[in-house]
């Protein structure tokens, strides 16, 4: 019986001490945001108080405490939208990398492929009209003789019936 | 007369583009120097002066409270540009609770506290170790800052009673005698 017991009471604790060590691994493999994981965030963002540097190169301790601000966010589970957005309220949208696609700031988005098409479309025309162009020889029967042509053709044959006659 | 440079008028005249789109190119063109010239005088507007009329303040403490301060009509408000980050600030954070607790039974003076560009942990805490006890909170998106176009902190900007601004201070106070002695004035 003290056998069965003391068996038990063995099982009993191998299983505690196996459940006790899964847990302790369980909790060292906490996802605790990497240096990786908030660049990752870091670099779509500015330094909100430098000139035009990326967070995640930013060597300040000012740049140091929003990498941690953004390391926090993370192991609270916010997403990288979530923590851009907020950076973006705290600080207004000049930290943010990318312009939101709001207010004029659609203009950015809209004005470049609108004049590149517009550049498109005219580089198009232009060669358009350069290739339907007549070559100079090609030119020449198309030519329409005004009425002041018409009459230096006149005055030629003219000058020339002269001429023949004069002989 | 050159007869090779004789052309018929179909090939002198040059295809003209449709007028709607003449019309339409001119339309954006003009929009867009609109555009520019907006952003332009925006941005080369000066900063609010000693007598001019300061818009609403709107804030969020860090305690959830919202405060406008067109509901502060009639009162001094005193704001005050601090950055957990900005060493000058820590000069006059206790001189300026000084201030706070002086002016606070009379119910005539305002301090607003605005954080500027700081992490909200860092804030409070800063606020924690001055023992500031008058309202703050972020300046969110930097939007009064640049009502003011602060060019650093600390920066402290005082509106009188009557709604226009009636003093600034460019870095840190001294003392609590010179945040009591530039506010006293307007205490009507």
């Amino acid at each position: 019986m003290s056998k069965k017991v003391f068996l038990l009471v063995s099982l009993l604790m191998m299983v505690a001490a196996l459940v006790g060590g899964l847990a302790q691994r369980v909790q060292a493999q906490q996802p605790t945001p990497s240096d990786n994981d908030v660049n990752r965030v870091a670099r779509q963002l500015y330094c909100p108080v430098c000139e035009n540097v990326p967070l995640d190169v930013c060597p300040t301790t000012a740049c140091q405490e929003w990498r941690e601000l953004i390391r926090l966010k993370l192991s609270e589970g916010w997403s990288d939208e979530q923590i851009k957005e907020y950076f973006a309220m705290q600080y207004g949208d000049r930290v943010l990398a990318e312009p939101p696609q709001r207010g004029l700031n659609w203009l950015i988005y809209v004005l470049p492929p609108v004049a590149i098409l517009a550049g498109a479309v005219l580089v198009i025309r232009i060669l358009r009209r350069m290739q339907a162009k007549p070559t100079p020889a090609e030119a020449a029967p198309a030519v329409l003789l005004s009425p002041e042509d018409e009459y230096l053709k006149r005055v030629e044959e003219e000058l020339k019936r002269a001429e023949k006659s004069g002989r | 007369m050159d007869r090779g440079e004789v052309m018929s008028v179909s090939e002198t005249t040059p295809r003209r583009l449709p007028t709607v789109v003449i019309v339409l190119a001119f339309v954006l063109l003009l929009g867009f120097l609109a555009l520019i010239a907006w952003g332009l005088r925006r941005s080369m507007s000066g900063p609010i002066s000693v007598g001019d009329r300061v818009p609403d303040i709107q804030m969020i403490t860090f305690d959830g409270q919202t405060i406008h301060s067109r509901d502060l009509a009639g009162k001094v408000i005193v704001v005050n540009f601090w950055a957990s980050w900005c060493k000058p600030c820590e000069q006059e954070a206790r001189e300026l609770e000084e201030a706070y607790q002086y002016f606070k039974d009379s119910g005539k003076v305002v301090f607003l506290g605005l954080a500027y560009v700081d992490t909200e942990p860092n804030s409070k805490a800063y606020l924690e170790k001055f023992g500031i006890t008058y309202p703050n909170g972020p300046d969110l998106r930097t939007t009064v800052s640049q009502m003011f176009r602060i060019r650093g902190v600390p920066e402290t900007y005082i509106i009188g009673s009557d709604g226009r601004l009636a003093a600034v201070k460019i870095g840190p106070f001294q003392s609590t005698q010179e945040i009591i002695q530039t506010i006293q004035p307007l205490i009507h």
